[in-house]
């Protein structure tokens, strides 16, 4: 039985698409975005032990090469993840679509869903399609939160199996993408193609900067035109909260301005793109 | 020279002349001791393992009414020359008129009707461009001459135009009063109002919602209604008396659990029981109400609809004690066998409350009916309401809501609690009736929400503005009476102090 890494279970979440989901955060992720909010999720652990000498509580150790997180002595300081000098986290445990699927039953009643992010849960298709047929079985709805770093258009059945995609698309300009992420975002369009000639294009995120106008302008512009009236476009307002230092030296310790973000919303709008959401 | 109580309460200049008169007319009700009390009872009184919530030792009303205003609606009402309204306009007054003279241990109107059944007739004046100014007046004539928070309006479970309209202005006016239910049934209510309601909660601590399937269950022979903070009770009915068990100190007495589930507990059962016999006797008997108030031979109460309430709270704190749980953060709430505990403890305290042949309530099978009471400010930390993990010790919401949704079957004369979150959910209304949803699905009768940054918020069960309680606090006066108990919870029971639930809700 196939198991993956997970950095995180949420039992309830009102973030992560339409409605009350469960939420899966799985490890690892082929973007470096500088502006990563969570990016303890980045890399699989290396279990180098920095993170067992700095936990004040004694909740770590290192046996045979691999760390032991013990959850009963963990306060959620998070100093582990602060410490960790490889964008990851000791927390991340090795699941199976069995174990996830018991979670998701106790919280049944109360949700319309599960979402699977990251990290990249593309990285994942096998498990992921094993732990939709499950879910759906429940009556529920599956959505992929994926920054499309790998091509969907591989990943047919997946695709057709969930109920939509969330796709982040940083940046139109490929010269800056790479800037943010590491990584040219040629697959990330032909997703963007591919997801709406499917159908399956539940949303699309952008995070809106501060300092550079002109690539948020081009990329609101340019993705409001393709996704018009057929998805929902969210812009995201940069905010520093976990962004590591690399990150802030190029972004600042700052929030976004909401009628910055307004006048791009109004610019997909004049676009077509009719429904745009702020957050 | 200490002040007499009179003389306090004359002199006091943060009470408006209303609250004066109504303390003193307390005042003097609890002056008289023609009612019988067993010296057991004063003496558990005095102890503080019970409480009779001040309701006075002369009771000369039931402490909740409940009037069936469908007979306004059909025949109008004789003793107040109110003939049958012909439009929406002629209702309000006529509400407004009749509500004056509805009783209740406050004085004012517990319960105001279910205004989306009750304006249903006059529905096709919702598209009348003055009717919103109608209702806009409606809704402040109430808040600003009926000042308590325990006034109670109902609404749905079905859809109107003109409840639409209520909730919009609600959201507008930010008021206090009334309190306002709506009654939600997810196979019956349409997804738009329930959302709609979602929002107006959010923004103004209320409509809260109930349980509809599960108490229309419940209440098949006589519809329910949901009256003063979250109390479940027969409209054209209500509640007696409303005395209350505190668990945790009636626990103090126990030599363990055994003790307490064996010996402690049915003693103080008992007495409750015996004291509701008394309080209901001498309402129906000594005094008038039953025999001469026009409510009652109009035909808007019947004697037989109502019930003794009784009121239960410290669940927590008293499991914790009989647990030897110091640490309220591994006790109630996040402890499976605190949890288990006082599920037994329900059990037993509920078997003895219906095994117990209630006085004049035949149309609630004879019974008096158990009551998650809400706590009052003189509680401080030392009993939690009802059944709620204490301030500051709430689990994750999941956990949060399993736990309640397993207690709330032993209360059918009312028990909610109150969940407040911040800015990620208040802005996903779905997300919150998907909570809504699955937790009426697993038994949670009432569920209430604010969000962090209100000035309208619920303090137990009821509503104050956080704006009047800083009235207080600076010696000004309050218009409304429940602003000074909100102060007290505020102070001694940290009653605003609710867990905030964020985008991880844990």
């Amino acid at each position: 039985m196939e198991k993956i890494p997970i950095n995180r279970l949420i039992d309830f979440s009102p973030v992560d698409g339409t409605g009350n989901r469960f939420a899966i955060f799985v490890q690892k992720c082929p973007f470096r975005c500088l502006y990563c909010h969570n990016p303890e999720t980045i890399n699989e652990c290396s279990a180098c032990g920095v993170c067992v000498e700095a936990c004040p509580k004694g909740a770590l150790k290192k046996e045979s090469g691999a760390i032991i997180y013990d959850e009963s002595k963990c306060v959620g300081c998070d100093t582990c993840l602060r410490v960790c000098p490889n964008l990851s986290s000791p927390k991340t445990r090795y699941m199976s679509v069995e174990e996830i699927e018991s979670r998701i039953t106790r919280v049944r009643p109360f949700i319309r869903g599960i979402t699977v992010s990251g990290g990249e849960c593309a990285l994942y298709p096998s498990f992921l399609e094993e732990l939709f047929i499950r879910v759906k079985r429940m009556g529920l709805t599956c959505l992929i939160d994926s920054n499309g770093a790998k091509p969907f258009k591989d990943l047919e059945y997946l695709v057709d199996l969930c109920d939509g995609v969330m796709l982040d698309v940083k940046a139109y300009d490929d010269d800056f993408h790479r800037k943010l992420t590491s990584k040219s975002n040629a697959v990330v369009i032909e997703n963007l193609d591919y997801l709406l000639s499917k159908n399956k294009l539940e949303e699309v995120r952008t995070v809106i900067l501060p300092k550079y106008d002109d690539q948020n302008r081009n990329t609101v512009d340019n993705v409001s035109r393709i996704i018009g009236n057929k998805s929902r476009y969210k812009l995201i307002r940069y905010r520093y909260y976990g962004v590591r230092e690399e990150g802030l030296k190029e972004f600042g310790k700052v929030i976004v301005d909401e009628s910055y973000a307004q006048a791009l919303a109004e610019l997909a709008r004049k676009n077509g793109c009719v429904d745009v959401v702020i957050s | 020279m200490e002040k007499t109580e009179v003389m306090k309460i004359i002199s006091d200049e943060t009470l408006t002349y209303a609250q004066q008169v109504l303390a003193l007319a307390r005042l003097a009700e609890s002056y008289d001791d023609t009612l019988k009390r067993n010296p057991l009872w004063i003496k558990a009184l005095k102890e503080g393992k019970v409480c009779d919530l001040n309701e006075g030792l002369a009771p000369y009303r039931p402490r909740y009414i409940l009037p069936d205003y469908s007979i306004l609606l059909e025949k109008g009402c004789s003793f107040l020359e109110i003939e049958k309204p012909k439009n929406l306009t002629e209702l309000c007054f006529d509400l407004l008129i009749f509500y004056r003279h509805v009783p209740s241990i406050t004085s004012y109107p517990v319960y105001l009707g279910n205004f989306t059944e009750l304006f249903m007739p006059f529905e096709d004046e919702a598209d009348n461009p003055s009717t919103k100014e109608v209702l806009r007046l409606f809704l402040k004539s109430i808040d600003k001459t009926l000042c308590d928070s325990f006034v109670h309006a109902n609404v749905g479970p079905n859809r109107s135009k003109l409840t639409d309209i209520i909730l919009d202005l609600t959201k507008e006016m930010q008021l206090a009063v009334p309190n306002i239910t709506l009654l939600y049934d997810e196979d019956v209510t349409p997804r738009d109002l329930a959302i709609h309601a979602v929002d107006v909660m959010l923004a103004t601590s209320k409509p809260s919602f109930a349980n509809h399937k599960k108490y229309s269950s419940e209440h098949s022979n006589c519809p329910y209604a949901i009256a003063s903070c979250y109390n479940a009770l027969n409209v054209g009915g209500g509640g007696y008396t409303l005395p209350r068990l505190r668990l945790y100190k009636i626990s103090t007495e126990a030599k363990d659990a055994d003790d307490f589930m064996n010996n402690v507990l049915p003693r103080y059962v008992d007495l409750i029981l015996e004291n509701i016999d008394q309080r209901i006797k001498f309402i129906v008997e000594e005094s008038s109400f039953f025999k001469s108030s026009f409510l009652v031979k109009e035909g808007f109460v019947e004697r037989e609809k109502f019930t003794g309430m009784v009121g239960v709270v410290g669940v927590a704190e008293c499991v914790n004690n009989l647990l030897g749980i110091e640490n309220k953060a591994f006790g109630f709430g996040h402890n499976e066998k605190a949890e288990k505990l006082a599920y037994e403890i329900l059990s037993k305290i509920e078997k003895i409350v219906n095994e117990h042949k209630g006085l004049y309530c035949s149309k609630c099978d004879d019974k008096y009916q158990m009551h998650a009471q809400v706590g009052i400010d003189t509680d401080g930390l030392d009993d939690a309401p009802g059944c709620r993990v204490p301030v500051g010790f709430e689990p994750p919401l999941f956990e949060h809501l399993t736990l309640e949704s397993t207690l709330h079957g032993f209360f059918p004369c009312g028990v909610g609690d109150i969940f407040k979150f911040d800015q990620t959910w208040s802005k996903s209304k779905d997300a919150v009736l998907d909570v809504i949803n699955g937790a009426f699905r697993k038994g949670l009768r009432y569920f209430t929400a604010y969000s962090e940054d209100n000035d309208v918020v619920r303090v137990t069960g009821y509503l104050v503005k956080k704006s009047e309680i800083d009235k207080l606090t600076n010696g000004e006066q309050s218009i409304n009476n429940c602003t000074v108990f909100g102060k007290g919870a505020k102070e001694k029971g940290r009653a605003l102090d609710r867990k905030v639930y964020g985008k991880n809700s844990d």
